[in-house]
């Protein structure tokens, strides 16, 4: 009988799990206590990641490392993991949303002829089957979700489920399968690192600030970054000021953009235009600053302010620094 | 009876609609603001097609019908009526006339380019002694072997400055009064022509509207569109086909005006509830949405009459006096619905007060629609 | 070169969506439809890779009800060449890996050197049709994508995938799926003329029979649609800016934790 719940693990590309596991693995703990495990296919796992995911609750770290892994291709990660779980048969499989997880984990289902919810916002049992939650129709309404059979396949959206707490004393079983690697017929040509903002990334960020139309001009955002820079935020923007081309389109928040889920969003002259709440509603507390009061996104606001942006930001920024500085 | 657009006129409006909505309504407000003829948007409006709708391919257009050209017309002007009478004229006063009474030849040489968008055209008939008694022409045309002589002035010529092409009307013989009107094409840059001013307007004010010159203006025999002294007969009948494009201009006005209404009855409050709630201000939107309707409903009237070969003078007529005087109804009350906030720029109802008013006044006055009405009436 | 192009009808962003009588789909009565905007950037780059070869073939395929028809009269009028509709109450309940297959199906058929479709389809969001379209076809596949390029000879195509924190290039052997992420191009209008060109373009309905399909039991199903949980009512700090952001900045620290 299939019992595993694997966790496939994202990591920051130098072998450590990216903090974002702790939420997966203390998602698949609630559910199936022990019989959590994780699941790396990379090009180098160090002894620090893999003790770091026994701590977050993995009983098990099923460890693939190969130099194909990397860069990640799906034709290559695909069969190499298909094989894996036809010979243990688990239970689920989830993975956090990122770039290279949906599509992986998409096309692992297709292969195993699967069910997948991806961009899962809670997980439940129901007697004995898993129930999916995920936000549909830009995020206006809920979709609960049912598998035909099992593995139960489900990416997890960040900053939505509780993480593990990481408990030092736990340590995980490594196994190092070896599968059968195919030739990849893609090739990486070359990575192109965005310039760096010294900021969070957006999706990842506990913190975003975003900036819409009223910000006026790309050359205004300096003063959301100062702010980012004062409490570990990300700056992003709503479509208005990205199609005015104030900001590279990855910094989006929206429909068309990046869909976020932070402990805390701050916008700034964001009207809040239905696109823009599909990619910022699940967000916990929502601060918003705009000098129009009937701006819609004062409806969704845990917290508003009418004042012109430009007389709030630097006296936030000062505050949060007051804040900050004294704890 | 269904009253129904087809699958193609349906996509042709909710191209018009996007097109308008994202690329016209962000620059309408500052291109009014600064009179500035909006040259990007049109020529994207060329590409698209929307300046030689009812043109046939083969002659630079794009063989839709008239239905599909007012319900376009009509989402360009809730955008902006400046660009929306740009359009107008150019479909219905230049091209129209062009392909209804040219050669080929001139179709070729003066249609191709302006209904595929490559140039603008224009419609000189009023002059300052020959408003809405178009009758009175004074600028003439006097044969000199193979060209014509042009001398007098054409004023209020919408697209005027920015045309190529300009249709103008002259007296070719005096002594037969409107019979011896003629119909010319007269090219940007030909000998003579010039314009004299632009004028500072109330509405519209992104478009530009002329006065030509024709100083001694050799025009060549071929640039006649149509016989000598089929040109009144011409001007009318383009008249006809252009008022129901002016109709389609007032509806879009005001159904701009009255869509900002209705947003802004529902999120403005005064006595605690929402101010469409009180009573006044829901009657107001009634009103506005129910002449809105009829209007709408006239105008494709008049448009599916056209399409199908029908006579329509009378309907077109109808349909610009109650399509205008509904604009300037509604926009009024728009203004109204705000309040306060309606007077000043940024909550742009007031543009679009400002812009209804020239539909009661343009290609026949509300009252010269009257006359037209009682005209056919009484046949 | 051809090309298919994967689309999907998807309900306007800016409709009211409610749930239907049946909780386990969306009441459509009302509902404006259009093609899902990634899509359209998909159609995009493929009518830009026909012309800039100036020569090709763009196909449109959809699965779908009869509704599925405007959304392909549409790409017809954006310039593809013909569509294929996948119209057949069998694929009523399909989920994603029933559409990869049913689209996979034609593809087997029609033999495209590429296949193009949006990153995601903007109703259910799910964002697996073109990753599990290149696992069912056994083809290499690029998500994301930001950049393409097809080499002279059309062997191959160089792509960039958005990742976090940059842009992967890669070259993929042909055919192979790409899904487009917004920034690829700016999706063109229909013009008039391919307004009215595109009724004269063919429509092709196929049924899962005419593809040897007997589409299977999906592997995921809604239970149910629920609305949103009620977000408590928000607070409107009020007085003057100084005192407004302390306030916000206690309440942010004391009352929610948020920093």
């Amino acid at each position: 009988m299939a019992t595993a719940y694997w966790c496939i693990v994202e990591d920051d590309r130098k072998g450590s799990p990216k903090k974002v596991m702790a939420e997966v693995l203390g998602e698949a703990g609630r559910l199936a206590g022990a019989n959590v495990e994780a699941v790396w296919l990379t090009d180098k796992a160090s002894d620090e990641g893999i003790k770091q995911l026994g701590a977050w609750g993995a009983s098990k770290v099923w460890v693939l490392e190969n130099a194909a892994f990397a860069p990640y291709m799906g034709e290559v990660w695909v069969p190499a993991l298909a094989e894996l779980v036809a010979k243990e048969s688990p239970k689920a499989i989830f993975a956090p949303v990122t770039s290279r997880m949906r599509e992986f984990v998409a096309r692992l289902a297709a292969r195993l002829g699967a069910g997948l919810s991806a961009d899962s916002v809670a997980l439940a049992m129901e007697g004995d089957a898993l129930v999916a939650t995920r936000p549909v129709y830009a995020g206006k309404l809920l979709a609960k979700m049912t598998w035909a059979k099992t593995p139960w396949i489900a990416t997890l959206r960040p900053n939505v489920f509780k993480p593990a707490e990481s408990a030092a004393g736990k340590s995980a079983q490594v196994e190092k399968p070896s599968v059968k690697i195919p030739a990849a017929r893609m090739k990486l040509v070359e990575r192109r690192e965005e310039v760096s903002t010294g900021l969070p990334e957006l999706t990842e960020a506990e913190i975003v600030i975003s900036g819409g139309r009223g910000m006026k001009g790309p050359e205004n955002y300096v003063i959301l970054e100062d702010m980012g820079k004062v409490i570990g935020a990300a700056v992003g923007a709503s479509r208005a000021a990205v199609d005015a081309g104030w900001r590279p389109h990855r910094f989006q928040i929206g429909q068309t953009g990046r869909t976020i889920s932070p402990k805390l969003y701050l916008g700034f002259g964001v009207s809040g235009a239905i696109q823009h709440l599909a990619g910022m509603r699940t967000s916990k507390i929502i601060v918003a600053v705009n000098k129009d009061p009937e701006a819609p996104i004062f409806k969704i606001a845990d917290y508003g302010i009418v004042a012109d942006l430009f007389e709030v930001v630097p006296a936030l920024t000062d505050e949060f620094k007051r804040l900050l500085d004294k704890s | 009876m269904r009253i129904e657009l087809t699958s193609e006129q349906q996509m042709i409006r909710a191209m018009a609609a996007e097109f308008a909505q994202e690329h016209v309504a962000p620059i309408a407000s500052e291109i009014d603001r600064d009179a500035r003829f909006p040259h990007e948007t049109v020529k994207r409006m060329g590409e698209l097609g929307l300046l030689g709708i009812m043109v046939p391919e083969q002659w630079g257009g794009a063989g839709a019908d008239a239905v599909s050209y007012v319900v376009a017309l009509e989402e360009i002007a809730k955008a902006c009526a400046s660009h929306a009478v740009v359009m107008s004229v150019n479909n219905s006063l230049y091209c129209d006339p062009l392909w209804k009474y040219g050669t080929d030849e001139q179709r070729a040489r003066f249609l191709k380019p302006v209904a595929a968008g490559h140039a603008l055209g224009c419609f000189a008939l009023t002059e300052p002694e020959a408003g809405s008694d178009a009758r009175n022409q004074h600028t003439v045309a006097v044969r000199d072997g193979e060209n014509y002589v042009l001398t007098g002035r054409k004023l209020f010529i919408s697209t005027g400055r920015e045309a190529s092409y300009a249709l103008v009307f002259a007296q070719t013989d005096r002594d037969k009064a409107h019979r011896g009107i003629s119909a010319f094409v007269v090219e940007k840059g030909a000998p003579g022509f010039s314009v004299s001013k632009t004028e500072d307007k109330l509405g519209i004010r992104a478009s530009d509207t002329a006065e030509l010159v024709f100083d001694a203006c050799r025009v060549p025999a071929a640039n006649r569109i149509g016989e000598e002294g089929r040109g009144f007969h011409i001007a009318l009948a383009t008249l006809d086909g252009g008022r129901v494009g002016i109709a389609a201009q007032a509806v879009g006005i005001a159904a701009g005006a009255y869509e900002r209404s209705v947003r802004y009855a529902r999120e403005r409050k005064a006595f605690g509830v929402l101010i469409g709630e009180h009573q006044m201000v829901g009657w107001m939107l009634a009103d506005m949405a129910t002449a809105i309707d009829g209007a709408r409903l006239m105008t494709l009237k008049a448009a599916s009459l056209k399409d199908a070969g029908q006579p329509y003078t009378k309907e077109a007529a109808m349909a610009k006096l109650f399509a205008a005087e509904t604009a300037m109804k509604v926009a009024t009350d728009a203004v109204q619905v705000h309040g306060g906030f309606g007077f000043i720029r940024e909550a742009e109802v007031e543009r679009y007060f400002r812009d209804a008013k020239i539909t009661q006044i343009y290609e026949g006055t509300s009252q010269i629609q009257k006359l037209v009405i009682a005209r056919e009436v009484l046949k | 070169m051809k090309i298919v192009v994967a689309i999907k009808q998807v309900p306007d962003t800016a409709t009211q969506v409610k749930i239907g009588g049946d909780p386990k789909a969306i009441d459509t009565a009302g509902i404006t439809w259009i093609v899902s905007p990634y899509d359209e950037f998909a159609i995009e780059e493929a009518l830009r890779l026909k012309e800039k070869r100036g020569q090709g073939e763009v196909i449109a395929v959809s699965l779908g009800p009869d509704r599925v028809k405007e959304a392909l009269r549409s790409a017809l009028a954006m310039g593809c060449d013909r569509a294929i509709h996948l119209n057949d109450p069998a694929w009523a309940n399909a989920d994603t890996l029933a559409t990869a297959q049913a689209l996979a199906a034609v593809i087997k058929q029609e033999q495209p050197a590429l296949v193009l479709c949006g990153r995601q389809a903007i109703d259910d969001d799910m964002g697996a049709v073109g990753a599990q379209l290149a696992e069912v076809l056994g083809w290499p596949c690029a998500s994301w994508i930001m950049e393409e390029a097809v080499d002279a000879d059309a062997k191959s195509v160089r792509v960039g995938r958005q990742v976090e924190g940059g842009l992967e290039v890669f070259d993929l052997p042909l055919p192979a799926v790409l899904s487009a992420q917004k920034g690829l191009n700016e999706p063109r209008y229909p013009t008039l003329k391919g307004i009215m060109g595109a009724k004269k373009k063919e429509i092709k309905d196929v049924k899962a029979g005419d593809l040897g399909l007997t589409p299977a039991a999906p592997q995921v199903a809604v239970k149910n649609l629920e609305a949103l949980p009620a977000r408590p009512p928000g607070r409107v700090i009020q007085g003057e800016i100084k005192d407004a952001v302390k306030e916000l900045v206690r309440a942010l620290r004391e009352d929610a934790k948020a920093i």
